[in-house]
This record gives C-alpha cells, sequence and structure tokens, in this order.
C-alpha cells in the first residue's frame, strides 16, 4: 500500500437501475437497515477519486488459493474443485489493473469459518473460506477453491441462500468500492433467493450468475467458472477540464 | 431506433452478509492467522504528522438497536488536506482503515490523524472530513457517508453547503467528547437520519 492512482476526471453517477433495491419486505433485516430519506446526490469530488493502492508485496503466495492457503499448502480442502476467473474493467471499458479482490465463502457443506456461524454442518479442518489477489495488467484474476454448498438462514420460513461466493472488489479511487456475490450457473436456488431478488432487473441478476467455463477446466484436475466485474468509470470528454461551477 | 451507444454498467451490488469479517477482516472472524497482514489495519504509521485522534460510534437500525455486524471502511487526507499518492502527501498516511462494530455492543473505533482541509478544483475547498464506506447484513448497497469535525470550521464546505435541510447538517458532524477523542453515530433510519451519499 502506498500512493494512490489518480485516474481523471469525475466518476460517473451510480445507475440505481442496475442495483438491488435498498429496502425489501422479503429480506427482513434490510426493513431497518435501509435509509429512509433518498441520498444526497453530488458530482465526485478529489474524495471518491482517489484511493489506496495496494502491492503485490503485502500479498503471499497462497492468498489466492482457498484450497490450501488454510493449510498452508499442507492438505486440500474438501469439496468440488474450481478455478474461478475473469476480468475486472469500468464503465470505460478499460483494465483496472491492481484492483485488490477479495473473496469469502461457506465450505463444501454451507458452513462459514467465522465465530457467528451456528449452522451445524461441520467445518472442514483444511478450508479458512477467504482469499484475496491483485488484477495483473490486464485486469484478470483467479481463485482456486472449492464449490460452496448452499445454506439455510433465518428469514421467511424456509430460506436457503444458492452456493455463493462473496466478492469484494477495491478499484484505484474511493468511490468505486463494491460488494457483491457470485452465484453458479443453473442453481435452482437462486430464482428462491430473497438476497438474489432484491436485484429487480433480471438481466442484472444473471450478471452475478457465472457460467461454467469449460474450456477453462483441467482434465482430471478442476471445473472453472467465470466472473467478470466492472467498476465506475471517469466521464472522459473533452469539455471536463474547463472551470466547474457548482 | 437508433444505434446503440456501446457501455459498460456497473456489477450490481448485494450484501455482504454477517460473515463481511471472514474476507475483509479475518482476525475479527477469529480466523487470525489467514493472512501474513491484514489490509486497512490503521490509517497510518508511526512518524505520521498531526494529531491522533480516535472516533467512536456506532451504527444504529430503524429501532434504535446498534448494528453488532458492521465493517466500515474510512478514506481521508493527511493532516495537510493531501490525499496519499499526492505531491508532497505524508508517506506515513495510508488513508484507508477497516474497522469493525464490536461484536457485543455494536461499538466501533476509528483511530486515526486528523485530516486538513482539502482543495479540490476549480478553487473548491473541503472541510476537514474522514469519508466513511459502511457495510453489513441487511445493506443490499454500501452506504456512504463523511465524519466532518465539530470543532473545524465547516461553513464553506462544499457538500455540506448542499445540504437543503440544514438541520440535517449536524448529522455529519463528529461531536468533541475529551482531548483528540469524537463521537459520531450513524442513523440508519428515523427523524435524525444520517445524510447519506451518492457520490
Ligand atoms: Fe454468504
Amino acid at each position: 500500500m502506498g500512493k494512490a492512482m489518480i485516474d481523471s476526471g469525475r466518476l460517473i453517477p451510480r445507475n440505481g437501475a442496475v442495483h438491488p433495491v435498498r429496502r425489501d419486505m422479503e429480506y427482513k433485516t434490510s426493513v431497518l437497515r435501509s435509509p429512509d430519506f433518498p441520498l444526497l446526490s453530488l458530482e465526485s469530488t478529489k474524495t471518491e477519486e482517489t484511493g489506496p493502492v495496494f502491492g503485490h508485496t503485502s500479498l503471499g503466495p497462497l492468498d489466492n488459493d482457498l484450497i490450501l492457503n488454510w493449510s498452508k499448502g499442507l492438505a486440500s480442502a474438501i469439496g468440488e474443485r474450481i478455478l474461478l476467473h475473469g476480468r475486472v474493467i469500468d464503465e470505460n471499458g478499460r483494465s483496472v489493473p491492481k484492483a485488490l479482490i477479495e473473496i469469502w465463502q461457506a465450505n463444501a457443506g454451507g458452513r462459514y469459518r467465522h465465530v457467528e456461524d451456528t449452522y451445524f454442518a461441520p467445518l472442514d479442518d483444511n478450508f479458512g473460506g477467504c482469499g484475496r489477489t491483485l488484477t495483473d495488467a490486464e485486469g484478470r484474476y483467479q481463485f482456486m477453491t472449492i464449490k460452496p454448498g448452499a445454506y439455510p438462514w433465518p428469514n421467511r420460513g424456509n430460506d436457503w441462500r444458492p452456493a455463493h461466493i462473496h466478492f469484494s472488489i477495491f478499484g484505484h479511487s474511493f468511490g468505486q468500492r463494491l460488494i457483491t456475490q457470485m452465484y453458479f450457473e443453473g442453481d435452482p436456488l437462486i430464482d428462491r433467493c430473497p438476497i438474489a431478488a432484491t436485484i429487480k432487473d433480471r438481466s442484472q441478476l444473471e450478471r452475478l450468475v457465472a457460467p461454467l467455463d469449460f474450456l477453462a477446466a483441467r482434465p482430471l484436475d478442476f471445473l472453472a467458472y467465470r466472473f467478470d466485474i466492472v467498476l465506475r468509470g471517469r466521464r472522459q470528454t473533452m469539455f471536463e477540464n474547463k472551470t466547474e461551477g457548482l | 431506433m437508433s444505434a446503440k451507444v456501446s457501455n459498460f454498467q456497473e456489477t450490481p451490488s448485494q450484501t455482504a452478509g454477517p460473515y463481511v469479517h471472514i474476507g475483509l477482516m479475518p482476525t475479527h472472524a477469529g480466523n487470525a492467522g489467514s493472512y501474513d497482514g491484514e489490509i486497512g489495519v490503521s490509517p497510518f504509521v508511526d512518524g505520521v504528522k498531526g494529531e491522533i485522534i480516535e472516533i467512536r460510534g456506532a451504527v444504529i437500525d430503524g429501532q434504535g438497536m446498534t448494528l453488532r455486524d458492521a465493517v466500515i471502511e474510512s478514506w481521508q487526507a493527511d493532516a495537510d488536506g493531501r490525499y496519499p499518492g499526492e505531491t508532497g502527501a505524508d508517506p506515513c498516511v495510508t488513508g484507508h482503515c477497516r474497522f469493525a462494530a464490536d461484536p457485543a455492543s455494536g461499538e466501533f473505533c476509528l483511530r486515526t490523524v486528523k485530516p486538513g482541509i482539502v482543495a479540490d478544483r476549480a478553487g473548491v475547498t473541503q472541510a476537514p472530513h474522514i469519508s466513511l464506506w459502511i457495510v453489513a447484513r441487511g445493506i443490499n448497497q454500501g452506504l456512504s457517508t463523511r465524519i466532518y469535525f465539530e470543532d473545524e470550521d465547516n461553513g464553506s464546505d462544499f457538500l455540506l453547503g448542499r445540504i437543503e435541510n440544514k438541520n440535517r447538517c449536524g448529522t455529519l458532524i463528529a461531536k468533541k467528547t475529551g482531548e483528540a477523542s469524537y463521537r459520531f453515530e450513524i442513523k440508519l433510519q428515523g427523524p435524525d437520519e444520517t445524510v447519506f451519499l451518492d457520490i
């Protein structure tokens, strides 16, 4: 971590239509945790346009291998072995190199290694459940992991989360900050999930469903899924440099 | 009928869920040792220039309960108002911090260096402030807000000036509670709801 990268131009305003609704009666916790008042919409400032830069030095060699990182390479986690990969670009279509991607997930039985998770599916001694990496010069990233299990959660009478991996993405500016979840192609629980359903535009939800990427699978070893991510971009016209009033 | 403008849309957000600590703050999840060095442990290192302050507070839901699972990220300038990477910025300020609500009380504490006045484009100045991004179970899209300081001159701040209902400006201003200590409560709903930003 050290120098911030200052891309030029204001951030493109967020388009609420691609995002979930903030309050959804079917996702009960959201009801008391979503603002009543409209948000204050403003053009970005230097504060949102800058951000920390994460250097390769702070990451370890196994940080992006969730099959091996908890055991420090001594033993493999249990579960269906998968390669998870993709690219990070911005709304201008540019690659986002050195984006910090952090993921966390349940184990193959649907249990998280977290002091607050009391689901009776057992922990896996060789699975911690977190990984991190930086994108390369073309914005590409990859993780080795196991496919997480579905798990039940208290909400409506019988709610289950589809298999999913939580993604946190840190691009070049604080205003690009994003956390989301990735689902797996073909999972019938996606259509029953009230959290997935907070995204009202079906075509937007589909962007979170990673397809099987069979060509990237390695025979006799692992399957592969592909998940591409888009971060906020910058307005870039020749008129952007004029003195701007309020 | 028209030609299509080719564009890319931001990836949709989803809630961070209650186990976000596993990914962002593994020690807080009970998983110390997941990584050699966690990210955002402190926004500064030894040798930093300026006043070290502590800001305590809580994120509070619509029925007055504190969120015990919230994680907050902060981003700020150094004591002279320069962001890391800018010419002349304090090399001891990383500017970024992660802190979590206490799992029992919901209280958080940010220990940082007090930021200076930020000179922005076209002569716009911003009063000393810290930008926050709040995630938790039930928050479907991370919430952005800012901390300003009661003992600073906030009168000409660009952002505070854009809040139409002046009674709400106070929700962004940390109260001084002692020498180098402040309190800042984030209210998700209710008459004192914090001003959240789409910025
Ligand atoms: Fe989850």
